[in-house]
């Protein structure tokens, strides 16, 4: 005697476990991974920042608007403190944001967190960028010789 | 909250507390870095403004700080890096520990000798 069963819940998937084009797709992983590549990154050019700038020469006695003019004359500096600028804003809103999801159990109060967060990071960014690639060694009070 | 927390494998453990220290010395790292943005900015204002918090961050005080801060950027450094081995390297999980020990042994040397140079330039008579 045979008896036959039907596939188990066939049709009746709750929509909650589906999988597919409907989730957020990779962006979690791809957040998690830029996290992994940007960290490395980062320790390259952090500890080169604090070795130039701190540990070296007279270390932060040293440091004044010449310093940083005589740094930015070099693209090498420029393009390494960008990289760091952004590199260093999108790792650590990266991690913001998970904290923000992690502790924020409201919906309306992790919207408002992050939606802050975005806004600093971005207003960061900008004006960073602005004052790297717009320098000026002259600019008001320079008491620098070529001025 | 279990009463018999350290019958788990992870809450209470090195595991544990290394990903709380991560976590803040992440944030701490985070809010100063928009400080330091900010503080960069004044270059492009005015030469004289930006020397003048420059100098803020001259005195022994604030040395003090951003020794500090330096021990967070290392931990967090060196801790990502065994986040890195754990995720990656097939024996990463099994020896998580003994990694956590390599990045406090790495950590007390850096700083070491981080904290040195600096707090001898910051206090010294320049």
């Amino acid at each position: 005697m045979s008896v036959s069963i039907p596939a188990p819940r066939s049709q009746r998937i709750d929509p909650k476990y589906k999988r597919g084009p409907k989730s957020r797709g990779s962006f979690e992983m791809l957040a998690w991974l830029f996290m992994r590549l940007s960290g490395v990154v980062l320790i390259v050019l952090i500890f080169g920042h604090l070795i130039s700038n701190l540990m070296v020469g007279e270390g932060i006695s040293g440091i004044s608007f010449g310093f940083v003019a005589g740094k930015w004359a070099s693209p090498l500096w420029q393009f390494w403190d960008l990289a760091m600028l952004w590199l260093a804003m999108l790792h650590g809103t990266n991690g913001v944001r998970t904290i923000i999801n992690d502790y924020a159990e409201k919906h309306a109060t992790r919207a408002w967190l992050k939606g802050i967060l975005y806004v600093a990071t971005i207003f960061i960014i900008v004006l960073g960028s602005l004052v790297i690639f717009t320098f000026d060694p002259c600019v008001a009070g320079s008491q620098l010789p070529q001025c | 909250m279990s009463k018999t927390s350290s019958g788990t494998l992870y809450r209470g453990h090195e595991g544990m507390w290394s990903w709380v220290g991560h976590r803040v010395t992440g944030v701490v790292i985070f809010l100063y870095l928009l400080v330091h943005v900010l503080d960069t900015a004044m270059v492009r204002v005015d030469a004289g403004a930006y020397d003048a918090i420059i100098s803020t961050y001259q005195t022994p005080w604030m040395a003090l700080g951003e020794t500090g801060l330096v021990a967070a950027i290392l931990f967090h450094a060196f801790n990502g890096l065994r986040l890195i081995l754990v995720d990656f390297w097939k024996q990463g999980t099994k020896y998580q520990r003994q990694l956590l020990w390599g990045v406090l042994i790495l950590w007390v040397i850096v700083f070491a000798g981080f904290a040195i140079r600096h707090l001898s330039i910051a206090f010294g008579s320049h």
